[in-house]
């Protein structure tokens, strides 16, 4: 719990209680200033207020973030609840990563700490507030002991504290030490919603500037001083492993040092990035496939269709589905619809840098999506105390779900490589982008089997759904990811019946940006678009109707179709879809106009979005999300693929063939947020589900026919 | 370090690595061979010569190494499977890209070899006058007999008599990246020396174009 | 050896000639700001400008800058530069930022050849810049806001 850690002063922090923050010895290798800005915990020099806050003498306020920056504004947001409550003007805020430590930084979902399942302002909030609060008291109290007057006369306003009595004012600074050692209030008192100040405010995101001009730090920017470079060569078979290795050519290599074999394939290492890729290039390695996934995804696809009719897991289960498909004047509709594997294809593939130090701890700098579980794997491998490994979590090039793995399976090679040094050497390990497109951890294969009843007034009575496909959670029971959206099902129909089935292959699932929503948000909201069209009823209109027991799933498609203008013209050649998805508590509904393109191909001109996400902290940061989840989503149900060719071997390798969305392809997007006093809650996935769906029934009224395998545009040979 | 003898010696090392996949190499496949000049001697109507000619040199021409930067739109074509070109890129006023992208962003004074990356894209291709054909000479989804006429016609071959054709043929640098494709891509067919015979003795028969 | 200006500055690179720009810069001179992202010209992260034109850094052999002028993101200066810099901080372009350093010198270079781009010149120019977070839509009015503020 984070009561402790709320209450740790400097002096309870300097006594060793519970709280350790950065290095205990800081390796030679970096000088003062590199340091800054890539240590877990920010600069020592600072004043910990408490586990979350420190303060300088400047009057900078340095946020610790117990959730990794990666694009979905965490910095910006945590900070701005606590700005808030300590009443702190913006321009004086910063932000560093937490170091890693369950029991400080967890997050309050989930247990243990980590970023994920757009968490982090909701299970950050109250902790947050809280925590500013008190650090506001704390500096309040300091002031009143140094100036002889009531604490209750002082008054904080942005980054100023003031006494008007005596006409008495300071910034933060100059009582930062003196604030780190007075007495927490048990219960911090915090401001009445209507009175804030910053939240709600377009502020400026605070890691904007050094994304700008060069400077912002990612993993891959960590240099050492006499610092190897390694890359590992991995086969292109899910479940191969290595059968022999020729490494004479590779190590005549200038710049290569040595070859290994580690249990993940073969590590390069050399002197630089260029040497490791050449060296890497010449090696020959023979791959045992005796146990490696050898099917095609068309093969794969053909046995997910052979558990249909067979016993699976049952999610849902209300009235009577096979009564309902029966009664008289019942229209029926039937589908089956496939979706491929998917890459998150982070624009900065995974990559680690390791240094021991002297008394033979190590530090380890990544993007750590869970840097507690990093920390032990790296131990585990290391043959370390988890105690003598600090995970300094670095801003990364992106995620969307890739760098947060039960197991850290990517640490765990990467330590592996360090493991096979004598350590002597600080080491960076980096993926290529083939690496990462054939690394697996997709959005698994599903295959989803529609089937539903229409009555004879019109109404949709009948749902029976069932999902095969991988279990994320890896579970031989019902994996809830696999049905969420679907098996709770927004949607009012009397006879309901979800059924989930797993499928074991060798191909390693992960969550991608919406997770289960990637898939049941697109068969649930294409499907019942369908029904809807088979009885001549608006998309719309036929979707609130079926909604009368979510209003805010109401709310949210009323203003997008009120954004859109729906029902007014469409310009000749296109045409409009709708869809409506709630995911990770959050409401999102997007309609979108769709013509095709000179190629054959959706052309996506324009996605209205309306969101409900509660307290909105930051309109700026949830309108980017907004954007960004809606380019995300469109670049997959348009071009995204990894598939397994004629005998498992995976067939896409780099950005060529497995495409992202680019600038031309990006549709205009206008942004609405409900207004809200409900809880915050995240936006990082929420945007993903419904563009998808929308832009296949869009594409369905422009005369396509019924998407039913993705993604819409295949690509050719190349 | 001389970078044109490099790349020549690269160019061998390709060849031999070519030879030895899938992808056949003029000498070891007759599809990927020229037929000379020479060869032709025996048709003995000078304007049939002319057209058997010319369809030999339409090895090349129509070779998707040719075509894929003689497109009919703004888009260059890629490959041997003649997709559109990825990155998006268009030609702009000179054929050379667009600001902020020109052909020149990527490609550069000769092919690179791509070092520990795709295995599908083995080098970049490069030249030092790397542009795309204007658009008048489009060669894309035109039948032989229309890039024969095509070529013929100074209003659409760049103000060109006969015999600077002949010359571009035989000689032009860029038209000769078509035989030094880079690793990874399949050449166009024989020699630029025997496609320029071919060029000319179907100038000297008349240029007479196929239907 | 290999002779090169880089931000204005005369440096020299005596290791492997085949070596890719972008590893000089990043492994060698300690540049960080340029990125990798795909090694294959796919994705633009590596975008530098190259005796004043935009270069995939990734598929550029050191031996072929022997002589010319590298300007990277920490050394790219000039009223286009300011413009688009002021005009990605205003909007808050960035979110993950890895691709920005590639975008900025793609956007700058355009401005630099075209003041007033049209959002046709935009897709142009900047099509060959990958955004995985997707931040196309604000990259596109940032480039607009700054080619307002050169005007002045």
């Amino acid at each position: 719990m984070t009561f402790n850690a709320l209450t740790t002063t400097r002096r309870s922090f300097l006594a060793g209680a519970g709280l350790v923050i950065g290095f205990t010895l800081a390796p030679k290798v970096f000088s003062a200033s590199a340091l800054e800005g890539v240590q877990a915990g920010g600069d020592k020099s600072l004043s910990q207020i408490n586990a979350f806050i420190k303060i300088g003498t400047d009057d900078t306020v340095t946020v610790l973030s117990k959730h990794i920056e990666f694009g979905q504004g965490p910095f910006t947001g945590l900070s701005t609840i606590v700005a808030e409550e300590l009443d702190a003007d913006w321009s004086q805020m910063r932000a560093v990563h937490s170091p890693a430590d369950d029991k400080i930084y967890g997050n309050l979902a989930f247990g243990l700490q980590g970023t994920g399942g757009s968490t982090s302002i909701a299970n950050s909030y109250d902790q947050l507030r809280k925590a500013g609060a008190t650090a506001r008291a704390l500096l309040v109290a300091a002031a009143a002991a140094e100036w002889g007057v009531p604490a209750a006369e002082i008054t904080v306003e942005k980054g100023r504290i003031k006494h008007a009595g005596s006409g008495k004012e300071s910034g933060f600074g100059a009582f930062a030490d003196k604030a780190a050692t007075q007495t927490p209030p048990a219960e911090p008192k915090l401001k009445d919603p209507k009175d804030f100040v910053l939240i709600g405010q377009e502020l400026p995101k605070l890691d904007t500037v050094s994304k700008t001009n060069g400077t912002a730090v990612f993993t891959l920017d960590i240099t050492a001083d006499n610092m190897l470079y390694a890359v590992v060569a991995h086969p292109d078979h899910f479940g191969a492993t290595v059968k022999s290795v020729d490494d004479a050519a590779a190590r005549k290599i200038p710049g290569v040092l040595d070859v290994k074999t580690i249990p993940q394939g073969v590590a390069v290492y050399a002197e630089n990035t260029f040497s490791a890729l050449k060296g890497r290039d010449a090696l020959t390695v023979e791959w045992d496939l005796s146990k490696a996934e050898t099917r095609s995804s068309d093969q794969l696809t053909a046995d997910f269709a052979k558990l249909f009719g067979t016993d699976g897991h049952e999610a849902a289960n209300t009235g009577d589905v096979e009564k309902s498909f029966g009664g008289n004047g019942v229209q029926t509709l039937e589908a089956d619809i496939v979706f491929p594997f998917l890459a998150h294809a982070p624009m900065e593939p995974l990559d680690a840098v390791f240094i021991k130090a002297a008394d033979g701890s190590v530090d380890v700098f990544n993007g750590a999506q869970f840097p507690t579980m990093d920390k032990k794997v790296t131990a585990q491998v290391l043959g370390l105390d988890p105690e003598k490994v600090r995970v300094n979590t670095q801003l990364a090039g992106g995620s969307f779900g890739r760098k947060a793995q039960f197991g850290s399976p990517y640490i765990a090679e990467a330590a592996a490589v360090f493991a096979a040094t004598d350590g002597k050497r600080p080491m960076k390990h980096m993926w290529t982008r083939e690496d990462d497109i054939r690394g697996g951890f997709y959005r698994p294969m599903y295959m989803h089997r529609m089937r539903g009843a229409i009555d004879a007034n019109g109404n949709v009575v009948g749902w029976d759904q069932t999902i095969v496909g991988q279990s994320i959670m890896a579970k031989a029971d019902l994996d809830e990811t696999s049905v969420e959206g679907a098996a709770n099902l927004p949607y009012v129909i009397p006879n309901l019946r979800v059924i989930s089935h797993n499928v074991s292959l060798a191909v390693p699932p992960l969550w991608w940006r919406s997770v289960g929503h990637t898939h049941t948000g697109f068969a649930v909201e294409t499907f019942m678009d369908e029904l809807l069209q088979k009885v001549g009823k608006d998309p719309v209109e036929g979707r609130l109707a079926l909604l009368s027991k979510e209003p805010r799933h109401m709310e949210t498609l009323k203003k997008v179709a009120e954004m859109a203008d729906w029902g007014s013209a469409v310009p000749e050649g296109r045409q409009r879809g709708v869809a409506v998805v709630k995911s990770f508590g959050t409401y999102v509904a997007q309609i979108v106009e769709v013509s095709t393109g000179d190629d054959g191909a959706p052309r996506v001109h324009k996605v209205w979005c309306a969101v409900d996400c509660g307290v909105a902290i930051n309109p700026n940061v949830i309108k980017a999300q907004m954007e960004g989840g809606i380019g995300y989503g469109v670049g997959a149900v348009l071009f995204d693929a990894v598939t397994l060719g004629q005998g498992g071997k995976i067939v896409q390798s780099n950005f060529h063939d497995y495409r992202s969305l680019r600038i031309n392809e990006m549709p205009a997007v206008e942004v609405a947020i409900i207004p809200s006093s409900e809880k915050p809650t995240g936006v990082g996935e929420p945007g993903v589900p419904p563009v998808g769906p929308a832009i296949a029934n869009a594409w369905r009224r422009l005369g396509h026919g019924a998407v039913r395998r993705l993604p819409i545009v295949s690509i050719g040979s190349v | 370090m001389n970078r044109n003898l490099a790349y020549v010696s690269m160019a061998v090392a390709i060849n031999a690595a070519l030879a030895v996949s899938n992808i056949s190499m003029a000498q070891d496949n007759p599809v990927n061979a020229l037929k000379p000049a020479s060869a032709f001697q025996a048709i003995a109507d000078e304007n049939q010569r002319s057209v058997a000619l010319f369809e030999e040199a339409g090895k090349v021409i129509q070779h998707p190494r040719c075509v894929n930067c003689h497109p009919a739109t703004d888009r260059p074509l890629q490959s041997m499977s003649m997709h559109v070109h990825q990155p998006p890129v268009t030609r702009g006023e000179a054929g050379m890209g667009v600001p902020g992208m020109m052909c020149s962003t990527c490609h550069g004074p000769e092919n690179v070899k791509v070092v520990g990356q795709a295995e599908t894209i083995k080098s970049i291709p490069g030249n030092g006058n790397w542009h795309l054909a204007p658009i008048e000479m489009a060669w894309e989804g035109k039948s032989l007999g229309q890039i024969c006429s095509q070529i013929k016609d100074p209003q659409r071959n760049g103000g060109k008599t006969l015999d600077q054709i002949v010359e571009h043929m035989a000689h032009d640098d860029l038209v000769g990246w078509g035989w030094q494709p880079g690793e990874g891509r399949e050449p166009v067919p024989g020699t630029q020396a025997e496609f320029g015979e071919l060029i000319r003795a179907w100038v000297e028969t008349g240029a007479a174009c196929p239907s | 050896m290999i002779t090169f200006k880089l931000n204005g500055q005369e440096r020299t690179f005596d290791g492997d000639p085949d070596t890719p720009l972008l590893w000089v810069l990043r492994d060698f001179e300690k540049l960080t700001g340029t990125k990798y992202g795909c090694g294959i010209a796919q994705c633009g992260a590596c975008t530098v400008h190259l005796d004043g034109s935009t270069r995939r850094s990734c598929i550029t052999p050191i031996s072929t800058v022997d002589g010319s002028e590298v300007i990277t993101i920490e050394g790219i200066e000039g009223k286009e530069a300011e413009a688009v810099r002021k005009a990605w901080i205003a909007i808050d372009v960035p979110q993950c930022g890895y691709c920005q350093s590639g975008q900025i010198m793609s956007a700058v270079s355009l401005l630099q050849l075209t003041p007033k781009p049209t959002d046709e010149d935009i897709d142009g120019a900047m099509a060959g810049n990958i955004c995985r977070c997707a931040t196309y839509h604000r990259i596109r009015q940032a480039i607009h806001n700054a080619a307002d503020t050169m005007e002045g």
